[in-house]
């Protein structure tokens, strides 16, 4: 039991300890209150019913762009490569949507959400393949597609898909309103945090109650005594990854069908950057993300209300959220020590 | 140099726990020998040095250098005093050259270092030495021969002139080893330095050491020149007289159908090199086939290959008639088990439950799962329950971490995962290593347990008592070949010994 209360109190005290340098950070460099920026923050991020449906609405593509590396992670791979996944999903189900545009919405819409899901878990597929059969190393490989996902989309966007009416900012033609996904109702988040939510249920359900779910989590555990199971060890790298990798292109998909309209370079603004640190935070639990998710959801969400009342820059909660990654990553040495006594050598 | 010193350890005992890894051992060093530790695994070669050299604190014993006292306590001083050590596997950086690694060593580095003259001390150096090193290539650019000599010039190099050696001849081929050390021999011949090596090999003792000295089992079995030794004695020494009849309760009956059958088979260890080399071995049911052997003669790699965690380079692997490749599916239908050593890390996930862990072969299998989808986990920790009594399993209970348990229970927890489904081959490895007497015993009743309900049993294991105990047939293995098979009711204890020194 004291594991279970470990992976809870470790990142807790994580995010204590960002918070305290970001606060210092604000009282003697930046000079303002760091009471009132947390204050601020608070209000921001949870204070209202407007600032909740913000938090959310950025919470959700954090959802699906951080099981690309937790499930992964079960198996111990580490990838990173998100931002390039969502980027990949987005554009694909934009291709994909404007090429059945005349259909009925729900057939466009669900065309999209499989052709973002399938390029996104090819994608990530190919870094595991790379990893399981060739000696690659999967975070390295994942990371640097992310600069070849971009760079396609770009070209893209600038080319073969390219609306021409889409002066300053280069787009794909756009999917077209009758086939956005729309909003919650009575809300003004978009249906993607609900197919987050549930992609994290499944997720879980799948690991903690299916034979496949067990298995990975021995692999990920010794992979040695996963191969004297006979454990196909190479099938679940490649199904692990490919089912992250289409979580973070259906949150592609999310972003051009129910906030862009379109496939531009609004896709690559980091959320698939931020879901690594999601992951990270909930110790990469499926369930756990969800909290993580809304937490760095509302943080985000309260740059707009430090700008205007504190005058600090947009990139102020981009800092913090730099801290926190730094905490977490440097909190990973706790684990084991943190709630046992000394042992003596 | 300031000449070969002479060495005298007295009385060393060294305890770890209950078992005392040394027992009174005194060893005579003369000054310029060339002096041979042998021994099988265990027999306390490596703990008695490694209490000279200051590793280890030895519980007792005192240590003569040139006839004067020395306190050892760390290996710094041992280094002072010139005791240097030379391991079996290289301890130089690959990608530094040998004079970086050279002047590395020294400790004693000031803020900036002169190459030039570092080189040109170097160079002079090796004009005064038999044998020399190219001053500046990457060490990872040696031939293994010369990785071992440059190792051996670098304890030269820091004025150490008692070498201890571990086994240095165990990554080197037949030639390179030769050549190693007939050049040692010809320094200790002309008094430059003193050798004490340890050994498993007959004929290196034979062709260039003057001396043995044979432990067995922690205790001092005899120091005696080599010229007054053949490999007869040399055997009984290391091996002794043994009672080759098992203890173990076995059921009289004859043998049936081979279960496992290897043919031609060659595997390659981690770095490429054929570690198990074209071998053939037919193992029936109802039998406990022992591999008897010194650890690194491709036991190890043998295992992984049947266990499922290495690939095969060549040959053929058959179970029940059929080809095996190690597939779960195959694991399955055959009822294979394994027991290897270190089971916590071999054949566990530690983070995960004892339940889940004793579930590891049938969790895919009803009752835990019905469809090979769905994972139930009452039936699991239902079978987990039942496990811990029927084998004894001291565990907080089935939810509990695996480890968390002493190394006696989870070779029992993992006991019983493989022995519960009666499989019809059983792959061991070491399986009482680091255990308890309790534990020991028990395991290896379970072993032939096993044996008389008619599975074909593989035990490979470096303790030779456990094998002349448990076994019907014995096979040595060699170099990854099998030296020797006899059948274990006329073993002839010396020949297993010789076969395995390669002779």
């Amino acid at each position: 039991m004291n594991t279970t209360l470990e992976r809870i109190a470790v990142p807790v005290l994580a995010l204590l300890a960002s918070a305290v340098l970001f606060g210092l950070l604000l009282a003697f460099y930046a000079h303002v209150d760091p009471l009132e920026a947390f204050g601020l923050m608070y209000e921001g991020a949870f204070g209202s019913w407007f600032s909740w449906q913000n938090t959310l609405t950025r919470a959700a593509p954090l959802i699906l762009t951080a099981l690309c590396t937790a499930l992964p992670a079960r198996l111990g791979l580490v990838i990173i490569g998100n931002e390039g996944v969502l980027v990949v999903g987005g554009v694909t189900a934009a291709a994909a949507g404007i090429a059945v545009a005349g259909a009925p919405p729900l057939v466009v819409q669900l065309v999209m959400a499989i052709a973002g899901m399938a390029a996104g878990g090819l994608w990530i597929a190919f870094a595991g393949a790379l990893r399981q059969y060739r000696g690659v190393n999967e975070t390295i490989s994942s990371l640097l597609l992310t600069y070849i996902a971009i760079a396609l989309m770009n070209h893209f966007v600038e080319g073969p898909l390219r609306d021409p009416s889409s002066l300053n900012k280069p787009s794909t033609w756009p999917i077209g309103d009758a086939n956005m996904i729309g909003t919650i109702p009575g809300t003004d988040v978009h249906w993607g945090l609900v197919f987050g939510l549930v992609a994290c249920l499944l997720c879980y359900l799948f690991q903690r109650f299916t034979t496949w779910g067990f298995a990975m989590e021995v692999i990920g555990g010794n992979p040695k005594t996963a191969r004297m199971m006979g454990l196909n060890v190479g099938r679940y790298v490649l199904l692990a990854c490919g089912a992250g990798g289409a979580a973070a292109g259906l949150a592609g998909m999310v972003e051009v069908a129910a906030i862009q309209g379109r496939a531009n370079a609004s896709l690559a603004v980091g959320y698939g950057y931020s879901g690594i640190l999601v992951s990270f935070l909930a110790r990469h639990h499926p369930l756990a993300i969800v909290p993580v998710s809304i937490l760095l959801g509302g943080i985000g969400a309260s740059g707009g209300l430090l700008q205007r009342r504190l005058d600090l820059p947009d990139a102020a909660v981009v800092v913090l959220q730099g801290i926190i990654f730094v905490a977490i990553l440097a909190s990973e040495t706790l684990y084991g020590r943190l709630l046992k006594p000394k042992e003596v050598a | 140099m300031s000449g070969a010193p002479s060495i005298e350890l007295i009385g060393f005992t060294k305890r770890f726990g209950a078992m005392a890894a040394l027992d009174d051992v005194s060893v005579k060093v003369k000054a310029g020998a060339f002096h041979a530790l042998l021994g099988e695994n265990g027999a306390g070669k490596s703990t008695l040095v490694k209490c000279a050299m200051g590793y280890y604190a030895a519980d007792e014993g005192q240590i003569l250098l040139n006839n004067q006292q020395v306190v050892i306590d760390h290996p710094r001083q041992a280094h002072e005093l010139g005791l240097g050590m030379v391991y079996q596997h290289f301890t130089l950086v690959p990608n530094m050259t040998v004079l970086e690694n050279f002047v590395l060593s020294r400790g004693d580095l000031p803020a900036v270092i002169d190459w030039a003259s570092e080189r040109k001390v170097l160079n002079d150096f090796f004009s005064t030495t038999p044998f020399a090193v190219p001053v500046d290539l990457p060490v990872g650019d040696l031939a293994a021969g010369q990785k071992q000599k440059a190792e051996i010039l670098r304890q030269l190099y820091l004025k150490r002139n008692l070498l201890i050696l571990d086994e240095p001849t165990s990554v080197l081929t037949p030639d390179e080893a030769d050549e190693v050390l007939s050049t040692l021999k010809k320094m200790t011949e002309q008094k430059l330095v003193t050798i004490v090596t340890i050994t498993h090999k007959f004929r290196e003792v034979n062709a260039f050491c003057d001396t043995v000295t044979v432990l067995r089992r922690g205790k001092l079995v005899g120091t005696q020149p080599t010229s007054e030794l053949d490999n007869d004695t040399m055997a009984e020494m290391m091996v002794g007289r043994r009672e080759t009849r098992a203890v173990v309760e076995r059921e009289q009956h004859a043998v049936g159908k081979a279960v496992l059958k290897l043919d031609g088979l060659s595997v390659a260890d981690n770095v490429g090199q054929l570690a198990v080399e074209d071998l053939s071995l037919e193992i029936r049911a109802g039998e406990i086939v022992g591999v008897a052997g010194v650890s690194g003669n491709g036991q190890r790699e043998l295992v992984e290959t049947l266990a499922g965690q290495r690939h095969k380079q060549s040959g053929e692997i058959r179970v029940h008639g059929a080809p095996y490749t190690a597939t779960r599916a195959e694991m399955i239908r055959h009822k294979i088990a394994c027991l290897p050593e270190e089971p916590l890390r071999n054949a566990c996930v530690a983070d995960m439950s004892v339940a889940e862990n004793m579930a590891l072969r049938s969790f895919d299998q009803p009752p835990s799962s019905p469809d090979g989808i769905r994972l139930k986990r009452s039936p699991m920790r239902d079978m987990a329950r039942k496990l811990i009594e029927a084998y004894k399993v001291k565990t907080p209970g089935p939810d509990a971490a695996i480890k968390g348990l002493s190394g006696g229970n989870v070779q029992r927890a993992v006991l019983a995962r493989e022995l519960s489904s009666e499989g019809d081959l059983v792959i061991v490895a070491n399986p009482c290593f680091g255990l308890d007497f309790a534990a020991v015993a028990e395991i290896r009743a379970r072993l032939v347990q096993a044996r008389n309900r008619g599975a074909a049993v593989l035990l490979v294991s470096e303790d030779l008592d456990e094998i002349l105990q448990l076994s019907d047939r014995i096979v040595v293995m060699f170099d990854g070949k099998l030296a020797l098979e006899t059948p274990s009711a006329t073993a002839d204890v010396g020949a297993i010994g010789r076969a395995m020194a390669g002779h």
